[in-house]
């Protein structure tokens, strides 16, 4: 592991669909608070993970607070590097028009190529 | 829970003061969050307050301070966009106390 | 790289998605209810032998006897004790748990 001061990338992995478990707000506010910790972040959105950043989410009628304009935010979080798998997104039938945010889509070979640089990943 | 009176309504707030629902927000509410933090509201602390809720209305978080100093930079312009000037406006923190203020939660990523 | 799954693979996509990402070279850890994967006779049998020949992997030993399925286990999964898990974990650059 590398010194005290020095910069470690960092991966979060968002595997889960939004309202129907916690996992992805649970994730994007431990996003939220470590993007003050000056880290190389990526974001990775896979399997039903790609389903957070669908577009056009109205959450009243579940009486749930929809947290995915927050995913726009991220931005000036300085978060910049969000990562979605070809092969998640094809399977739902979506394609990055259908996304709310810019993502660089990545095939699952890229993607687990990124996955071996991080020093640290974290699972969602 | 708790509840604050302003001009004979009565609005919800949790431990620290926060009102519970957004939505009961308004310039009289503002106002009478700003006596509770000893804050003098002038145009200038409208401004960032204006901002804040413009801020949550459109991403639904409030933003950590050192996002919203340099949000608030690029919108208002360098001199306004740094601490000095917003801790000058509010001296317990821009993040804990514009966003009261504004009615906003407490900022996520505010540690 | 070390890969870590707890599900079955015949109720969730965890390990399908981690064969599919994984690079080769990587290990994988099989434990709680993914043990099932490295047993003879389920229906994911003919997956999990094609993926060793990619990468290693392992199960957890003391899930897979708390199952009942400890005489079932496929020739080639290697079985580790807790102290066997620690050390794939320190071993490893990085972890992966597909939750």
């Amino acid at each position: 592991m590398s010194e005290g001061n020095s910069i470690k990338k960092f991966m979060f992995v968002n595997r889960k669909a939004p309202y129907g478990t916690i996992y992805a707000l649970e994730s994007l506010e431990v996003v939220l608070i470590t993007a003050a910790f000056d880290q190389d972040v990526s974001l990775v959105f896979l399997d039903d993970g790609v389903y957070q950043l669908k577009k056009g989410q109205q959450t009243k009628g579940i009486e749930t607070k929809n947290f995915s304009p927050a995913y726009r935010a991220l931005e000036g979080y300085d978060v910049e590097k969000l990562y979605v798998e070809k092969e998640s997104l094809e399977a739902r039938g979506l394609s990055e028009a259908d996304l709310l945010v810019d993502v660089t889509v990545l095939s699952c070979k890229e993607m687990g190529e990124l996955m071996n640089q991080q020093d640290v990943v974290l699972s969602f | 829970m708790s509840n604050i009176e302003v001009e004979g309504k009565s609005y919800e707030t949790d431990e620290e003061g926060y009102l519970v629902n957004l939505s009961d927000w308004n310039t009289a509410v503002a106002n009478y969050l700003a006596k509770t933090e000893n804050v003098e509201m002038t145009d200038q602390h409208w401004e960032v307050v204006n901002f804040l809720r413009e801020y949550f209305e459109e991403y639904q978080i409030a933003p950590a301070v050192r996002v919203l100093t340099k949000a608030i930079g690029k919108k208002l312009g360098a001199d306004k966009g740094n601490s000095e000037y917003l801790y000058g406006l509010f001296p317990y923190g821009p993040g804990k106390q514009a966003c009261k203020i504004a009615g906003l939660p407490k900022p996520t990523g505010c540690i | 790289m070390l890969h870590i799954i707890n599900k079955s693979p015949l109720t969730n996509n965890s390990l399908d998605s981690c064969l599919r990402v994984a690079q080769p070279g990587g290990e994988i850890l099989l434990i709680e209810d993914a043990v099932y994967a490295a047993t003879s006779g389920n229906a994911f049998e003919s997956k999990i032998r094609e993926a060793m020949g990619r990468f290693k992997v392992y199960v957890l030993q003391p899930d897979l006897e708390a199952r009942g399925l400890a005489d079932r286990l496929i020739a080639g999964v290697s079985p580790v004790d807790y102290g066997g898990f620690v050390d794939l974990a320190a071993s490893n650059n990085n972890c992966q748990s597909w939750l």
